[in-house]
Parts: structure tokens; sequence; C-alpha cells
């Protein structure tokens, strides 16, 4: 299927590659992106996967929305879907519950397990970053096994502590930062997402696999004082 | 010249005074705002007014100015909204290049006109350049000084001046150049990417209806007040792309115009964009200010976006560093 592509600005075009969040719609938004990349168009500048589009912001001066489409529409093959790199696949010590998850008791609750295994559920998957949004480094993982699938709250928190782990749905996240927040917290990492004094400031990427390992409270103090 | 980097002290910040430049670009895969300024125009207008290059970084003034004690003789330029700035007492002229002496104070009174004046000085803020800008972005955290809005008793590095000749005293933008900030703005739109997700009438409601700015607008973006903008199906898509300009319709049918802090990504359907051409316009409206819509084709936003950037490179060309 070809994807579907259309002006969100007269600076930037969206390419849309499906209409559900798949893993299959996903690859192709990436193999997209890195043909896109590759190909250094003239006038474009950044461009922006999702879980099914990936957006493309151009110079009006250097190019237009004609010329663009079409050269996108030559350089993405049809049957797109090749993985464009091996994913990187990271470790994310997780401390489940307690002052770190405070949601962890309802989210366990709705699911009829005791916190410690609700914890361990969620650990128990090899997630997949389908993007990255809402702030620095904040990655949209998937998929929750549906039995812990909690919506997000009707209120967002206020303040949601630097490095804990959500649920929203059957999406996972970890806010980087201390920010606002209306997700699940079930717990939190003492890994840093994203830190400017790192070579590499942006610890996942689109694409990355992660795997969370549940970890207890003295783990997460000893872990928080050697991170970087 | 001196060697020494010149310091303005900030005696009061005003009401939210930041550092920006035109935006953070390149970053959004990873989840970074681009911020920047809220009216690119206005604070390319001080570049170039002073030489600077237009990747300059200069202070961005909400409603209220701050209070400013320059350490050594400097030019600046104040664009944008007009905020009653003097120096020592003296009032001093919008949209053009002056020199505030050494050990002189600029302070800021009643708002004229507009919302958001943007501070120049030849050789720009010297805020440390982050993932290639200085622009602050306070929700994460991000650029200017720590992040942050400026505070009382911060002080501000200023970079070595443009090579002499490029900044005159007196230099200024032509009085039919200067924009007029009118009470309630024709902003235009193109159609947006969700624009099937409403019913068929819906650009036409927005077209022909007064919409007002809610006190709930910040530099993320402005909630609106006026006719609803109903959806014929769901509010709610599979977060994308969005950026400033973007007008999002959620499902209490409202719509909330996105500005220069915005995500990179968002939920909601998206009725229309603004054009880049009457950003400025949309940067200089404040919390009560009233607005009306127009939609164009995106060919016309093309068109538009390329003359506007054409009229200011003939009015002050850029400069080559």
């Amino acid at each position: 299927m070809m994807p579907r592509i259309v002006p969100m600005s007269e600076y930037a075009l969206t390419i849309e590659f499906g209409d559900g969040i798949t893993l299959r719609t996903n690859e192709r938004v990436l193999a997209a992106c890195a043909i896109i990349d590759q190909a250094a168009l003239p006038g474009v500048g950044e461009v922006v996967p999702t879980y099914r589009s990936a957006t493309v912001y151009f110079d009006p001066l250097q190019t237009d929305a004609i010329t663009l489409t079409g050269q996108i529409q030559a350089l993405i093959p049809h049957n797109i879907d090749a993985p464009t790199r091996p994913a990187t696949t990271h470790i994310i010590p997780v401390w489940y519950g307690g002052a770190a998850g405070p949601d962890l008791p309802d989210v366990a609750q709705q699911a009829d397990l005791t916190p410690i295994d609700a914890g361990r559920l969620h650990a128990s998957v090899t997630y997949r970053v389908y993007m990255l949004g809402f702030s620095p480094g904040f990655p949209y993982l998937g998929t929750v096994p549906t039995r812990i699938a909690t919506p997000r709250h009707p209120t967002p928190r206020r303040q949601v502590a630097a490095g804990s782990v959500g649920i929203a749905g059957t999406q996972t996240g970890i806010y980087p930062q201390t920010s606002p927040g209306g997700w699940h917290i079930i717990g939190r990492t003492p890994v840093r997402l994203f830190s400017l004094t790192r070579a590499k400031p942006f610890l996942l990427e689109p694409g990355d696999s992660v795997r969370f390992v549940p970890i207890d409270e003295d783990e997460f103090a000893r872990l928080s004082l050697n991170r970087i | 010249m001196s060697p020494n980097p010149s310091i303005i002290h900030v005696l009061r910040p005003g009401l939210f005074t930041t550092i920006q430049d035109l935006g953070r670009y390149g970053y959004q895969r990873f989840g970074v705002s681009v911020s920047g300024a809220m009216d690119p125009w206005a604070l390319t207008v001080g570049n170039r007014l002073l030489g600077n290059p237009d990747r300059a970084a200069g202070l961005e003034l909400t409603l209220q100015g701050p209070e400013l004690l320059f350490e050594q003789q400097l030019s600046i330029a104040i664009t944008g909204a007009d905020l009653s700035p003097t120096c020592e007492g003296q009032s001093l002229p919008m949209w053009t290049v002056t020199t505030i002496p050494a050990g002189s104070r600029l302070r800021f009174g009643t708002r004229r006109q507009g919302t958001r004046a943007y501070l120049t000085v030849a050789g720009g803020i010297e805020a440390p350049l982050l993932l290639g800008s200085r622009s602050t972005h306070v929700r994460s955290g991000l650029g200017g000084l720590a992040g942050r809005p400026l505070k009382k008793s911060d002080q501000l590095p200023v970079g070595a001046p443009p090579s002499t000749g490029r900044c005159c005293e007196g230099r200024a933008l032509a009085q039919s150049s200067r924009p007029q900030y009118l009470a309630s703005p024709i902003l235009r739109v193109i159609p947006g990417p969700q624009v099937d997700h409403f019913t068929e009438d819906a650009l036409h409601v927005l077209a022909t209806s007064p919409y007002r700015v809610t006190s709930e607008s910040d530099r993320m973006g402005y909630r609106l007040e006026g006719a609803e903008l109903p959806h014929r199906s769901p509010a709610d898509i599979i977060s994308e792309a969005v950026s400033a300009g973007s007008l999002q319709v959620p499902s209490d049918h409202k719509p909330i115009l996105l500005m220069a802090d915005c995500q990179p990504t968002g939920g909601y359907t998206k009725l229309a964009t603004l054009i880049r051409a009457d950003r400025s316009l949309a940067a200089q409206l404040g919390p009560g200010d009233s607005l009306s819509f127009r939609v164009i084709t995106a060919k016309e936003a093309s068109e538009l976006f390329r003359s506007s950037q054409a009229e200011l490179d003939r009015l002050l060309p850029p400069q080559n560093p």
C-alpha cells in the first residue's frame, strides 16, 4: 500500500503508513525515515517518526510540497518494511511499587494481582521503542500485557518524579525529567534517559528494545549514586 | 571592543523574560521542543539592524519588561511589542539601533501594543549552546540560563559585537514596514491534516466566528474561546508530529493554537494550521485579545512564506558571518 502524504503546514509533510499501532507499520515508518535522511534531499530539515507516520520538515525557499511529495514517493518502495539497523536492547532496572510506584497497588488490584506480581508481569515482556515525544528522551513503549493495561488518570499529577515508569493503556513510558504527568506510575528507574553531559544525550532511539528488571529500594539507591 | 565579555545585570526580571534564538531544530524525534522566539520576525529584525547573524539570541519580554543595568556601553534594538522602553528616564525608539551608555539602566513601562518585545544586543546574549540553540524551554528546563526565565541578580554575558561598520546608531526599520498589532487580527490558516475528522462546516465555522485568547495561554499554546468546532470522528488520534501553528481540537471541541514551546508530538485532531507568515501576529496576542481566522490554500501559504521572507531580506539583508 502506498503511504498517504498530507501537508501539515506549508513547511511540513506528514507521511501516513497505516491507521493503527502495529509493529509492521512502525517498522515501515522508521525504514522510510532512514531512507529520507540518507537521501539528503535539497531543503529537507528534520524528519520526525511517530507510531504510524513520519513528518518531514522542509524549507519552502529551497523546495516545495509537490516536488518533495514526488521525491518521497520515488524513494519509498511499496514493500518497505526491513529493519534499517540491528535493534539495540537496553536493560533498565526498575524499583516497582513503594514510594517509587504510587499507582502500582491500583493497577495490581484491577488486574487481580499482588503488586509484586503486577510489577513482574510488566517486566516479563520485551518492549519496542515506538517513538519519543512529550519531553526530551520520553519513550513510548509497547506493548503492555493487557491484564495490567490501565487508562490515564482523568486529571494529571502536577509532579511525576524523574525516572518514573508509567502505564497508559497498553503503552508504557519513562519520564526522563520531573514533570506533570497523567500516566499510572508503577515504579522508577535510576537510569538517566536524557543527559547533556554524555556523548550520546538520548539513551533510547525509535526501534530499540527495552527490558525492565525489577530491583529493590536499596539497589535503586546504590545505582542512583553511580549513574551518569 | 573589550577583551572581557560585557555583562548586563538583571535588577528586576519582569513578568516572564527568557533568552531565545530562532529555536532548537533537529531533535524533535527525541522529544525535544523547538521553542525559540514566539515572534521570530521581530527577533530577526532586531538582530539584522544590529548586524548580528540571524542565529544570535536576544531576550523575549512578556507584557511587563525587566529592569537592566548595562555594565559597558552597548548597541541595542527593541522590536516587537511596544512596552514603553526608557533609558535613564529618556524614552527609547522602537525598531531602532540605540547606544546604551555604560552604567545606565534600561526600564520598561506601559504596554502600548503587542505582547512580546525583543531586546537584541550587538554580539547577542551568550547563553550556552545546548543541542544547537540558546533558546529557553522552561517546561523541560533546557537552554537559556539554567532552563528558566530570568530572575533578579542574573548576569547576562554579551558576545563579541559584529565587526565595526555593520552596526550603526540610529539604523531603523522604515516606519511603513513596522507591524501594527491590531486589537483583533485576522490569522490565515490552511486546512489541517485531520480536517476530515470534523463535520463539513467546521472550517466554515472557524472562518466566520470570532475567537478570544483565554487566560490559559502561554508559550506552549493558546486556549481559544468561541464557537465550538464539531467532530464527526474521534478527537483523539494516535500521537503524531505537531508544530507551532497547529490548531488542535480536543473532544471538548474548543481549539488550542499551539505556539513555540509546544511538544513535538500530540494526540489531538488538527483542524487547521496557522501560516508561518502570520505567526508574528499570533505571537503578539495576549489573554483577552480577540482574533478571527481566514482559510487559504497550502499553495497560497507557500507563496506568502516566500514573499514575506523576500520582503524581510529586501528591507534588511542577512549578515553572512
